[in-house]
């Protein structure tokens, strides 16, 4: 089985911290990461490949330093890398996007199976799982926790607001993963190694051949009018002492505010 | 014929019921239409969207297309997609509004590739520039730090998903008019790619819903023990509240993932959120700061929560919080 799974390398927001005089974030020095729903999309390929056998690929579009969370997921076990890089991809949307990670899946042959993270944690649109399918023509799944194979058709249990479903969706499927479904196994020593010297291809205009209207910032609906700090808070209040009076004092304020 | 441009509201309906956040839709969208002068309209994808049109009258639609197909009962992607953006297509809206649930998360994007339209996922504040034509999507970027308002100048429709809360619902009336249109869509033509087998609806030991409660009582790693919790619990039933906690409660294993509020977790948008030993790091605040008014207990006076608290209570929560529940009582009684 051939299973593609799509990585997207994120600032790592644990470590992000705020400049409480500009309200900004202080983004030097923050570690990259690989997006942590993508690690669970990438363990559910791992699983199936154990147990069916087959081949994993990663792919991962970016700016050229998104190699590194390639070398990552080979270094946890995938098989296969693959970077989409190219000047003319940049400042892509989640449209853009879709449609260019949806042309370097077209060149790979025999895919039964897509994955991706349910969103990814710098942006959380959500979109580009959706997007991809669409553009590839195949059924799709968000907020899967489980698969399994069962002859052409995977069986998905999928998450929704208060339980789960049961669906059984036709190869080649596309599923958006939940972090519920599994825990990223730990690199190997030896496939670490593999990994540092892995080469990894990048693909850009020129391997993808893709329509010059839909890449890029010229190829994405959407765009940024304008980029401000979150409002602060101006009447904050702090309260110290016993907890009774502490209480007493906060419920009286609520009752002002009506919200009690 | 009539020219006046729609804004629509994506109805959806499950297990015979309209998704809360639908209301709220509406009510947000009557503003934006009078704002720019357009037609509210819902668009109803169901087996029989007859019986959900009143609803939508009272919340301010003016039309409900009603699409009816036996294959539109329970959401298929592919069924869904293929209905809405055929309408769309056919009718040109200039804006299109989704709710962020599971349902609304798969459909928009679908939607979106295959009408060229762009979509900004989670708006918490959307505005209508009259001058330009443009719906202003404002959205919180990179775990609430960054605001960024995105526009969509030379695609239309104009596409957003919105989480539940984010708007207040305002219902005009138990009565409003409003034109029922169905629109057939032949769907004979899709292919059968995916089949629901089953639908498990949980019965949750916490029966609220963190994305639709009203308030939320939030434990942290300051909780101590699992059987803390139920300091938590008693607040939170007191208030009618949802319960909530840190990554760390939920990595401890102290309480289940499906009470986690964070990044990595839910977004919630309460009324109150009252957070409870939860130091407030970055992970968290993005999954709450966009409450209406957040309470912060904790016993550090430099925890990062007081940053962002509308009222930090400076103590140890297992005598404030037992206190706060016990206050609630004596209020409500």
């Amino acid at each position: 089985m051939n299973i593609v799974v799509c990585i997207k390398q994120v600032p790592d927001s644990d470590k992000v911290t705020i400049d409480r005089e500009t309200n900004r974030l202080n983004r030097a020095g923050v570690p990259s990461i690989i997006n942590p729903f993508d690690e669970n999309a990438l363990e559910m390929a791992l699983q199936l490949k154990d147990e069916h056998g087959g081949k994993v690929t990663v792919i991962s579009m970016g700016p050229p330093q998104a190699v590194e969370a390639l070398r990552t997921a080979l270094s946890h076990g995938a098989d296969e890398a693959i970077l989409i890089s190219d000047r003319k991809f940049g400042g892509a949307d989640t449209w853009a996007t879709s449609y260019t990670i949806s042309l370097a899946i077209k060149k790979l042959e025999d895919v039964d199976l897509i994955l991706f993270g349910k969103q990814a944690i710098d942006g959380d649109t959500a979109q580009v799982g959706p997007g991809v399918a669409h553009f590839l023509d195949i059924p799709m799944l968000t907020y899967a926790k489980g698969v399994e194979v069962t002859g052409d058709t995977f069986k998905i249990n999928k998450v929704t607001e208060d339980g789960y479903e049961i669906w059984d969706i036709d190869k080649p499927a596309a599923l958006t993963v939940v972090k519920e479904a599994n825990q990223l196994r730990m690199p190997s020593l030896k496939k670490k190694m593999a990994a540092k010297k892995a080469e990894i291809p990048c693909w850009g205009f020129d391997e993808l051949q893709p329509d010059e209207e839909k890449i890029g910032l010229a190829g994405s609906p959407t765009k940024v009018s304008k980029v401000f700090a979150p409002p602060v808070k101006l009447n904050k209040q702090t309260l110290s002492g016993e907890p009774s009076e502490m209480i007493t004092e906060l419920i009286h304020k609520l009752k002002e505010q009506n919200v009690l | 014929m009539s020219t006046i441009k729609e804004l629509w509201v994506f109805a959806e309906q499950r297990d015979g019921k309209l998704a809360g956040v639908v209301q709220e839709l509406l009510s947000q969208g009557q503003i934006l239409a009078d704002k720019a002068g357009f037609t509210l309209a819902a668009v109803l994808p169901s087996a029989n969207g007859a019986e959900f049109c009143q609803e939508l009258y009272n919340f301010g639609a003016k039309k409900v297309y009603t699409i009816d197909d036996p294959k539109l009962e329970n959401y298929q992607n592919d069924y869904y997609s293929r209905a809405v953006a055929q309408l769309i297509n056919e009718k040109k809206p200039e804006i299109v509004l989704y709710g962020a649930t599971t349902i609304g998360r798969s459909l928009a994007p679908t939607v979106a590739v295959m009408v060229d339209a762009g979509l900004t996922a989670d708006c918490t504040e959307l505005d209508f520039d009259v001058e330009g034509g443009n719906l202003l999507q404002t959205r919180p970027a990179f775990g609430g730090n960054i605001m960024a308002t995105i526009i969509c100048p030379d695609h239309r429709p104009q596409m957003s998903t919105v989480r539940s809360n984010v708007f207040k619902k305002m219902k005009i009336s138990d009565h409003e008019e409003g034109e029922q249109i169905n629109y057939p869509v032949d769907l004979s033509g899709v292919p059968e790619r995916m089949r629901l087998l089953e639908s498990v609806h949980e019965a949750d030991t916490n029966s609220i819903d963190l994305n639709a409660a009203q308030f939320i009582v939030s434990g942290g790693r300051g909780v101590g023990t699992p059987e803390n919790f139920k300091t938590i619990y008693d607040l939170a039933a007191e208030l009618g509240a949802a319960v909530g906690a840190s990554r760390a409660t939920v990595d401890a294993g102290w309480i289940s993932h499906h009470h986690q509020v964070g990044q990595t977790g839910k977004t919630v948008c309460p009324v109150i959120y009252i957070a409870c030993g939860i130091s407030g790091a970055i992970q968290h605040l993005a999954g709450m700061q966009s409450s209406d008014m957040i309470i912060a207990i904790n016993k550090d006076p430099d925890a990062p929560i007081f940053d962002i608290a509308d009222f930090g209570l400076i103590g140890d929560l297992h005598e404030v919080v037992p206190e706060f529940r016990k206050q609630i009582a004596a209020f409500k009684a």
